[in-house]
């Protein structure tokens, strides 16, 4: 596997990096010129140890779990004889002679070399035209969300938590509180009580919670148990293992309100406050990151600033759901074997739209169109900063209203997307700018 | 009869600890914690410091620039992460350029070279993130810093090497002078007799002197609270920044770590709980805010762990280093606060000294001096990557993949004299866990791994003390009867159970 040349190295395995590596195969790409590179001894990523349902309705209309979503995925790729390296760690990606993308110029695609290794090949390195990122993304530790006290064991990430439980079998704590209602917070906290665990109450900073609206319905009310919104941890007791944790309500601010806190006692802390994409080896390679997704800028075919390389998942920006991660890693495998087969082909028009976020959007993806490269379809994805009811999605052509659609409610847990026609951009006149807003309601 | 037992293995019983490994005698030294480097070591600011800041004539300005000198040559003998990265105290206004001049000053008679005033623009000249109000700094060419996990544990490693006894778990409660000698008490009820004792104990050591000497002294635990910023922060400053002391307090430190962190702290806060290392809202506000003078642009944002310890202040504001003059045979390292990592190298030579002037001991004609510390893959170039992984593939095998830590790097850690028995005890030896996602998604392998090596079951995998238990007990199993039962029931329980 070592020193060898490929077309398209796919970095991650999980769901992105399968729904990639099949839809690069599909488009034409000999299978023997794909790579993917996982570090973990599976494929399928974080979905092995979701073994919840409710994975699969809008590609498949049927609810699965991880391991079986995952599954028919990681079938695609075996079906075509695409080869996997597993238990393989990347260390570098750095394209030929050392430069950077801008220095070898848009032009000139640069090889890319991908240094990796693994106890069977030890350390090599592997030759790529195109790469296609799909390393996920990982949780905020505690250590990132200030929160004072001891440092006792007991603190895990919600998704230690689940690797515990569903992977290894075993128990992290009895009586838990969790801080943070991201999504795995939500599953784990059914999946504790489930387990027999006590979970005391889930504490969220923000007034609305990061997961979805099933979530919270199936996983906290239909086991009762409080989230408390507008509150957050404040103090961690128990020097060898967590003893207690002390929670206060936050005013606008987010600022403890003196006189609010309450002490649980709880041998367990859980941690689900936001995704993080991985993206150290992204910068390695010089790709120009988003401030907002810490994940790469990218075009209409989920390139990143560096010619031939790609990014999908939730490395490109945390996603929601996995259905939209293994359609949008489709997209980008389709648009690397593109790259690879059409290069030079598709002639630049020149013409690039920037697409802004504004009022109340916090990103797009992607965050640029070049009408020349466009399909007849375009997605754009996005997720909104705060809950909006009843306002309405605006799509601005430079200053004007192109299309306004109406959304009963707009929530950040929830990902949301408006699609163009290429046909839109063309037929309007010196299109120069494309701007997604939410309208409110008093505003119309 | 032992010959000599120390109490406590951080960096200055450790440091002893190998000094006194050089001759012939016997050394035990009795550690509370799961490992070395369980107490003051393992929080502080890593810092070389060039001995301008203490007293001139005061203990803490000989054992400082003495240990200083000694850095460079210990770690490469004991092959631990030093450098020499400069200091620069810093100053906002002409009364400023005042106090770093009289620390100048100060540092000359301690015999601390190097230094000199510059400007501020100098200094930003060095530093191009120090703040634009900054005037005045006090170069400092031999300051430096050092991983203070590695420095303990190499020479703890090193004493062992040379046959010095370590035993873990051992909480001194008592020590009774008897026939000649010294009985030491634990609290698990075991024994030990020993012709001298060290007393090395941290914010412990007034607790012991007083339990022999009628001439007591007192020792405040005095918290300082941290926070470490990502390693993509690398390079925000490369010298380590202190504030110039003045009337409101000696101000916070901005500096890199060994490994590229940022870090910035502390805070002295005279606490009464030995035990206290808990952070706080206010304390780590405070850290933020006063680093923030420092440099502009702080990235905050970048913040990945905080963290607090305790230095170990005596009222006479002084190192006590020596026989206590009411006890015979019981010698004193305490009240080791700041520039105690720094000192450590200088009080192992001083205390072996004054016991090799008591007991005479020949010197062993097999003292090894050297270590060989852990390879590490993070910075090894690509063909000692090769090299390493070749000679043994565990070393491809990354467990944390933040800080690039692999399985052999783990099994080392483990394997080794005085090796790691704990998550945290991994983390100091090999960075395991240390890095942006802080252990998130090594822990379990971690887990795995100690578990193969030591034999021991996941359920007994501690984060550092006996009770720090990760795990509590298998999920809801099946019994053979075909109902649920709860994991945490034992078989007992469960036919009580049935019974009901």
């Amino acid at each position: 596997m070592a020193d060898k040349s490929y077309k398209t190295v796919i970095i991650g395995g999980g769901p992105a990096g399968l729904a990639a590596a099949s839809s690069a195969v599909d488009s034409g790409l000999d299978a023997g010129d794909v790579l993917v590179i996982e570090r973990d001894n599976v494929l399928g990523g974080i979905l092995n140890q979701c073994i919840h349902n409710g994975f699969g309705l809008h590609t498949f209309g049927e609810e699965l779990t991880g391991p079986e979503y995952a599954q028919r995925f990681e079938d695609k790729v075996k079906e075509r004889h695409i080869p996997c390296l597993l238990s393989t760690i990347v260390v570098d990606i750095s394209t030929e002679d050392g430069k950077t993308a801008r220095e070898a110029g848009r032009e000139k695609n640069p090889k890319k070399i991908v240094s990796a290794m693994n106890k069977t090949d030890g350390f090599f390195t592997v030759e790529a035209d195109t790469v296609i990122l799909a390393m996920g993304c990982r949780e905020r530790p505690r250590g990132a969300l200030n929160i004072p006290g001891y440092r006792p064991a007991g603190i895990y990430t919600a998704g230690t938590a689940q690797r515990f439980v569903n992977i290894e079998g075993k128990m992290p704590g009895r009586k838990v509180v969790i801080l943070g209602s991201g999504d795995i917070g939500l599953i784990m906290a059914r999946r504790m009580t489930l387990e027999g665990a006590k979970v005391e109450v889930v504490a969220e900073l923000m007034p609305y919670s990061g997961g979805l609206k099933r979530n919270i319905v199936q996983c906290l009310d239909d086991f009762g148990i409080p989230l408390k919104l507008s509150h957050t941890v404040i103090d961690i007791q128990g020097k060898e293992r967590v003893e207690a944790v002390t929670i206060a309500e936050v005013g606008p601010d987010r600022r403890p309100i003196p006189g609010t806190e309450e002490t649980y006692e709880c041998d367990t802390l859980l941690l689900s406050c936001g995704l993080i994409p991985e993206n150290e080896l992204s910068t390695q390679l010089g790709v120009e990151l988003s401030r907002v997704t810490n994940g790469p800028v990218v075009n209409e075919s989920l390139e990143t600033s560096v010619p031939g390389v790609f990014a999908c998942g939730n490395v490109l920006h945390v996603h929601d759901l996995v259905d939209y991660v293994s359609e949008e890693a489709s997209e980008a495998g389709k648009r690397a074997a593109s790259f690879v087969l059409h290069e030079g082909e598709n002639e630049e028009d020149g013409t690039v739209i920037p697409v802004t976020a504004a009022d109340g959007v916090r990103y797009t993806v992607p965050s640029s169109i070049r009408i020349g490269h466009m399909e007849d379809l375009q997605r754009i994805r996005f997720r909104v900063g705060a809950v909006f009811k009843g306002a309405s999605v605006e799509i601005d052509f430079n200053d004007t209203v192109f299309r306004s659609q109406k959304k009963k409610i707009l929530a950040p847990g929830e990902m949301e997307q408006v699609i163009l026609k290429k046909s839109d951009l063309t037929g309007f006149d010196g299109l120069k700018s494309i701007t997604i807003r939410v309208r409110k309601n008093e505003d119309i | 009869m032992l010959d000599v037992i120390i109490i406590g293995a951080g960096v200055t019983g450790s440091a002893i600890a190998r000094e006194l490994g050089r001759r012939d005698r016997s050394v035990l030294v009795l550690e509370k914690g799961p490992d070395v480097c369980e107490g003051t070591t393992k929080a502080n600011s890593g810092i070389v410091h060039a001995g301008h800041d203490a007293k001139p004539g005061s203990m803490k300005a000989r054992m400082n620039v003495l240990g200083s000198r000694m850095m460079p040559t210990l770690a490469r003998e004991l092959d631990f992460p030093y450098r020499r990265n400069t200091s620069l105290v810093i100053g906002f206004d002409d009364e400023d350029r005042k106090t770093l001049e009289k620390l100048k000053e100060q540092g000359e008679e301690n015999g601390v070279e190097g230094l000199a005033i510059i400007s501020g623009d100098e200094a930003r000249g060095r530093e191009p993130n120090l703040s634009k109000k900054v005037t005045c700094a006090l170069l400092c060419r031999t300051g430096g810093i050092v991983d203070p996990f590695l420095l303990n544990i190499a020479l703890a490693e090193n004493a062992n090497v040379n046959g010095v006894q370590f035993e873990f778990g051992k909480e001194v409660k008592e020590i009774h002078r008897e026939r000649g000698g010294f009985v030491v008490k634990c609290a698990d009820r075991s024994m030990y007799e020993a012709k001298y004792v060290i007393n090395a104990a941290g914010v412990y050591a007034d607790y012991f002197h007083n339990l022999v000497s009628g001439r007591k002294i007192h020792i405040t635990p005095r918290r300082g609270q941290y926070l470490l910023m990502d390693k993509k922060t690398a390079g925000f400053v490369d010298a380590t920044v202190f504030q110039c002391p003045t009337k409101m307090g000696k101000g916070v430190l901005v500096t890199p770590t060994m490994h590229g962190n940022l870090l910035i702290g502390p805070t002295a806060e005279d606490i009464d709980d030995k035990e206290g290392t808990f952070t706080t809202a206010e304390g780590l506000a405070e850290v933020l805010e006063k680093a923030g003078l420092s440099a502009d642009n702080l990235p905050t944002r970048q913040v990945i762990t905080s963290f607090a310890g305790l230095r170990a202040h005596e009222d006479g504001g002084d190192f006590i280093i020596g026989e206590v003059p009411d006890c015979p045979g019981f010698f004193d390292a305490a009240g080791i606060e700041s520039p105690g990592l720094t000192s450590a190298p200088a009080i192992g030579v001083y205390v072996a000294q004054l016991i090799t002037e008591r007991d005479h001991a020949p010197e062993k004609k097999n003292f090894v001096a050297k270590r060989k510390g852990i390879p590490c893959m993070a910075t090894a170039s690509p063909e000692e990557r090769k090299r390493l992984v070749a000679a043994n593939p565990l070393y491809a095998n990354v467990v944390c993949r933040c800080e690039l830590v692999t399985e052999g790097e783990i099994v080392d850690a483990i394997n080794r004299p005085l090796g790691a028995k704990t998550l945290d005890g991994i983390k100091r030896r090999v960075r395991a866990g240390m890095g942006r996602c802080q252990a998130g998604f090594c822990t379990p392998k971690q887990m795995d791994i100690l578990s193969r090596e030591l034999g021991i079951p996941l359920e007994d995998i501690v984060k550092s003390g006996k009770d720090a238990k990760i795990l509590c007990g298998p999920t809801k199993q099946a019994d053979p009867n075909g109902t649920i039962c709860f994991g945490y029931t034992n078989a007992a329980d469960l036919e009580s159970r049935k019974q009901n």
